[in-house]
Parts: C-alpha cells; sequence; structure tokens
C-alpha cells in the first residue's frame, strides 16, 4: 500500500487528478453544506438589492482597489463591536458579488461607514483626505469627481446579477441605465419613477455637482448604504438560530 | 529506471531504489519527534471534532460538546461590559445640569467615555480636540451656531444638522450667485457690508462705499435669518456675523464665496447610534471643550428625565422594541442604561 507513491510521482497526470480529488472533498465537504445549512444566512429585514448607482459605486471601489486597505467585516470581538458597532451578519453581504470582506487594515472597517459622515465630508476626504484626516495615509482619488459615470452598461451589470440570484425586478433592469443617473439627480425627470422601483432608497446629488452625475457620486452612495440596511433594534442576535 | 535498493556506505541508510541519471535518493525515515507531533495534531483534531462546532451535516453541523460560539461569546462580553458601565450612565442619563455640576466623579466619567465616542466619532470631522475644519465648526471656541449649552448640544448630536432625522435641525441660505439672485456686483457690496458689520473690518478693512450700497441688500436678503445687526440667529441656525468667526473661511474672496453658494453643510443624527448616556456623556465632552454655555432654567430636564425636552420622542418611539433592545449587544447603540430604562 505505502508503495503507490511511486505511481503518483512517476506519471503526472496521475498526480495531476489525484491532487483534483483530494482538493474536491475538502471543497465538497466546506463548501457545498453552505448552501443548505439553514442558518448560514441570517433571516433580516432591511437588506436590499444595491441600486445600479450603488452598485456603480461598488465598481469603482473594486476598480481602485480599495479592499486592499479597507475590509468591510466588523468581526464578533469585543473592541470592534465598541468601536464599529454590531457585527457584520452575512445577510448583509447576501447580494455582494463578490464580497468585500478582505483581510487587510490600512484605513478602517468601512462596513458600517453608511451615514456616519456627511456626503460633503466623503468627498473632501476623497478629494484631499488630509484635508479632513490629517494623519491619514490614504492616496487621494480627486480625479473621480471629474469622471462622468459610465452608466451605459448598468443594465448588464444588473443582468449579470441576477443570473447570480439578486432579485432584481424586469421593470428595474429595463431602466437600470437611466436608473443610475436618476438617484443623482432629485429634480430630474426620472427621479419619481426610480423611487417607485427603489422605495426608501436616498435620492440626492452626493457629489456637490448637481449638473454632473460622476464617479464620486456613484462611490459616494455606495458608502453611504454601507452596513446601514439592517435594523438591528429588531434583529434578535442572541435568538438561538442567529448564534453560531 | 532501476528499482534496486541498496545501502548507503557512508550514512547506513537504504536508497529508495529511485535513480535518475545516477542520482540516487536516500530513503532516510523521518525524524522520530517529528513523527510524534504529527500524530499528535491528529489525535487533537479529533478532540476538536467532538469538542466544537466541526463537521457539517445535511441542513445543520455538529455543535460540539462545548456548545462554542463566537457570537454568544461576544454578546457574553458585551452585556458584561454594560452592566460595569450601566450604573454610571444610568446616573449620568439621569443627571441634570446642576447634578453634573457638584459630582466630579460623574464629570471624570463623562468626561472619559465622551472622549473615546468623539475620539472614533466625531473627531474626524470636528478634529482632534474640536479644532474644527473649514465646513466643520470648531466645537473648542465659544461661538455656537445652534447653541452652545448641554442641552442645546445634545440636542443637535441627537437629530443633527440637515441629516436624515425627521426632527432634523434644518437651515438652507440661498446660493446667491450660482442661482442668480444677486448680480457678482451686488455681492460684492453685500461682501463689504458683511465685513464692515463684523470684527473682521479691522483686518479686512471694508470698502465704505461699496458696504454702503450693501446695507441695503443685507437688509432685503439676509437680515431675516442673521438679524438687523448681523446677530445671527440660533433659532435658526444662522451665524453671527459679528464676530471674526468663519464656516467657510474669514478671507474676504471665501465670504464671497459663501455668499455665492450658500454652502450648508451635512451633520449626521447619533439618535440610533448611541444610548442616553452616551449622548450626555458627548455632550458634556463637547461642552466642556472651551465654550460651553450654562443652560437656560427652562430647557432643564423637569423631573430627572433621560433627555431634554423634545427629544423624548425618538426614545419612546423605540420603547416597544424594548426586549429585542434588551438583548442586542450593538455597543453603538446601547451602550449604557437605555434598554433598562425603558423596562
Amino acid at each position: 500500500m505505502w508503495k503507490f507513491h511511486k505511481w503518483f510521482e512517476r506519471h503526472s497526470l496521475i498526480l495531476l487528478i489525484g491532487i483534483l480529488v483530494v482538493v474536491s472533498i475538502g471543497g465538497l465537504v466546506q463548501i457545498t453544506p453552505l448552501f443548505f445549512i439553514e442558518s448560514t444566512i441570517e433571516r433580516v429585514q432591511g437588506v436590499r438589492p444595491y441600486t445600479p448607482l450603488e452598485l456603480a459605486g461598488r465598481q469603482i471601489y473594486i476598480r481602485e482597489g480599495c479592499y486592499t486597505c479597507h475590509s468591510q467585516m466588523v468581526r464578533p470581538l469585543r473592541d470592534e463591536v465598541e468601536r464599529y458597532g454590531h457585527y457584520s451578519l452575512a445577510a448583509e453581504s447576501m447580494y455582494d458579488h463578490p464580497f468585500q470582506w478582505g483581510s487587510k487594515r490600512t484605513g478602517p472597517d468601512l462596513a458600517r461607514v453608511g451615514g456616519r459622515y456627511s456626503d460633503e465630508w466623503h468627498r473632501a476626504h476623497m478629494v484631499d483626505p488630509r484635508s479632513v484626516v490629517p494623519e491619514s495615509v490614504m492616496p487621494p482619488y480627486a480625479f473621480l469627481e471629474r469622471r462622468d459615470l459610465d452608466t451605459s452598461n448598468m443594465q448588464a451589470h444588473l443582468q449579470a446579477n441576477r443570473v447570480l440570484r439578486v432579485p432584481y425586478t424586469d421593470e428595474q433592469l429595463a431602466n437600470a441605465n437611466s436608473d443610475a443617473r436618476a438617484q443623482a439627480e432629485p429634480f430630474g425627470a426620472d427621479a419619481f419613477d426610480f423611487e417607485q422601483r427603489y422605495p426608501g432608497v436616498a435620492i440626492r446629488d452626493f457629489d456637490g455637482q448637481p449638473n454632473r452625475v460622476t464617479e464620486m457620486d456613484a462611490l459616494i452612495a455606495y458608502l453611504q448604504m454601507l452596513g446601514a440596511g439592517v435594523d438591528f433594534s429588531t434583529y434578535q442576535a442572541e435568538a438561538p438560530e442567529n448564534l453560531r | 529506471m532501476a528499482e534496486k535498493i541498496e545501502r548507503d556506505e557512508v550514512s547506513g541508510t537504504d536508497t529508495t531504489g529511485h535513480e535518475w541519471d545516477g542520482i540516487k535518493e536516500l530513503d532516510t525515515p523521518l525524524p522520530r519527534w517529528w513523527l510524534y507531533v504529527f500524530y499528535a495534531t491528529i489525535a487533537a483534531s479529533v478532540i476538536y471534532w467532538v469538542l466544537m462546532p466541526a463537521w457539517p451535516l445535511v441542513n445543520s453541523y455538529t455543535p460540539g460538546l462545548l456548545n462554542w460560539s463566537d457570537r454568544r461569546n461576544v454578546a457574553a462580553e458585551m452585556q458584561e461590559l454594560r452592566a460595569a458601565r450601566a450604573p454610571m450612565f444610568e446616573r449620568l442619563a439621569a443627571a441634570g445640569a446642576a447634578d453634573l455640576a457638584n459630582d466630579p466623579e460623574l464629570q471624570q466619567f463623562a468626561r472619559a467615555a465622551g472622549e473615546s465616542v468623539f475620539g472614533d466619532n466625531c473627531q474626524t470631522c470636528h478634529g482632534a480636540g474640536g479644532a474644527g475644519a473649514p465646513g466643520y465648526p470648531v466645537l473648542a471656541d465659544d461661538v455656537w451656531i445652534w447653541g452652545g449649552s448641554m442641552a442645546d448640544i445634545e440636542h443637535t448630536l441627537r437629530v443633527g444638522i440637515r441629516s436624515s432625522h425627521p426632527e432634523t435641525r434644518i437651515s438652507a441660505m440661498p446660493a446667491f450667485g450660482r442661482d442668480g439672485l444677486l448680480t457678482p456686483q451686488q455681492i460684492g457690496d453685500v461682501t463689504e457690508y458683511v465685513i464692515s458689520i463684523s470684527a473682521a473690518n479691522a483686518r479686512l478693512q471694508s470698502d465704505a462705499r461699496a458696504a454702503g450700497r450693501g446695507a441695503q441688500l443685507y437688509q432685503e436678503q439676509c437680515a431675516a435669518c442673521h438679524g438687523d445687526t448681523g446677530a445671527g440667529d440660533r433659532t435658526q441656525g444662522a451665524p453671527s456675523l459679528n464676530d471674526d468667526v468663519w464656516l467657510y473661511g474669514g478671507s474676504r474672496a471665501e465670504i464671497r464665496r459663501q455668499i455665492e453658494l450658500g454652502r450648508a453643510g451635512v451633520m449626521p443624527s447619533w439618535d440610533h447610534r448611541f444610548d442616553a448616556g452616551t449622548l450626555r456623556a458627548l455632550a458634556y465632552y463637547v461642552h466642556e471643550m472651551g465654550g460651553g454655555e450654562p443652560d437656560a432654567p427652562a430647557v432643564e430636564p423637569a423631573s430627572g428625565g433621560t433627555a431634554p425636552q423634545g427629544t423624548v420622542t425618538p426614545t419612546s418611539a423605540r420603547a416597544p422594541a424594548a426586549p429585542a433592545d434588551a438583548e442586542r449587544i450593538d455597543a453603538g447603540q446601547d451602550r449604557g442604561g437605555e434598554a433598562n430604562a425603558t423596562r
């Protein structure tokens, strides 16, 4: 029996298949059950799919590599809960493809940054981080407010998310491109329709340039909704089904 | 390839029998200590399976004998922390200005708690020690836009300024330049007049003729909020124009720019993030930064209530959720005794 290794050692194809089998067993045992275990994702209220503008902001967040310095995961540890708020729930990233939990914190965690600062603060901070946080080592992203947001492919983004089971309606899908602009134009022609499609979502000019929809608008819209969805006054953190 | 196991003369160990281009491989056994450590890790993993959550099942998992749960642990830790802090936070939430003034222990607690919360949440805009930044008021001076008493500060903390809170403090200055309400010439005149009635006149030397023309415009356009003499009006958040403290900068160009744009900042509401005790501590800390004003007697909470008048509604509106509140472990929202107080 112990002589089998010679067989693997001498035939690279057999070795490859052997590796695949072993890795698949690990994957099957670890990953597959998560799709069926009831408690993997908590039942919460308030988590909704991203609006097109927020989704565009998320793409910019990923494009600029924000995740290399910022995590989006408050761990269930006392000091983190004290600083950032309630620990992150799986449900809060159920519409994230891919998730942005991250494992590197050069900057602070952003899982609950939504509503914590004003839009103007975010704008100033993105343009020149040192102007509001003197000790910051974040690079400036001033160009975001000079670049118009490309909304021409938002429908494709929503479609891709729908394939991954994010529950966008047909109507949301059909209007994705115009909705991406509508959220940043409170007095625009589409604002009312947008509100019907995404009830309760903040509609405002995020970047202080009412006449333009820029990448800054998108990124701030995204940041301002992070972690603000779940109502923790009704969520029962210590109910047996929510403990793990 | 040769398959002959030989004994190596130098080391006295067998070879594996592999040979590549004349190179042979010794079949040296693993060191004993390494092997025992390896066996020990296997044994440890079995013990771990038994004690800790380990194996996924069809739609649940083995919880393990210890019934370990990170979430339960952090909940217990937070509960402990809350219990330890609750007596002081409850005292603080119930304390009036007079109680606080005569209680050094409570003052010390409020200062320490306030400083910690300020550092995590407020400092990013208002600067360390409340030093302020353009667009973010200095908290360490004695100039206040919405009022500098403990009750005023606490109310601002609760509802925010132009925030999403239903009772938010709100005011709006028109963008006289951007929206074309005044001509550039008129804005120049008003700028000179504003400088002339402010303490900045000493360093900026307003143009008397332009200021004369601006006086009339000021009475028409600005006096309703900023007052006839420019004293400001805290009830509507209109800053005083008589001092030399400027939210968006005090140069001639910066004053003009603000008349053109009517910029207005946003302060978030902290009502849902902090309980009454934490808000009181924060208000005390900000009040102590340098320019705190005494409370007007009428605004004092009358019967040892947990909040100043007019701010009780949000708290009591949440009262039905009290059982959930009590279980909640979000420190930011539930650090002190609010859950207890609402029971």
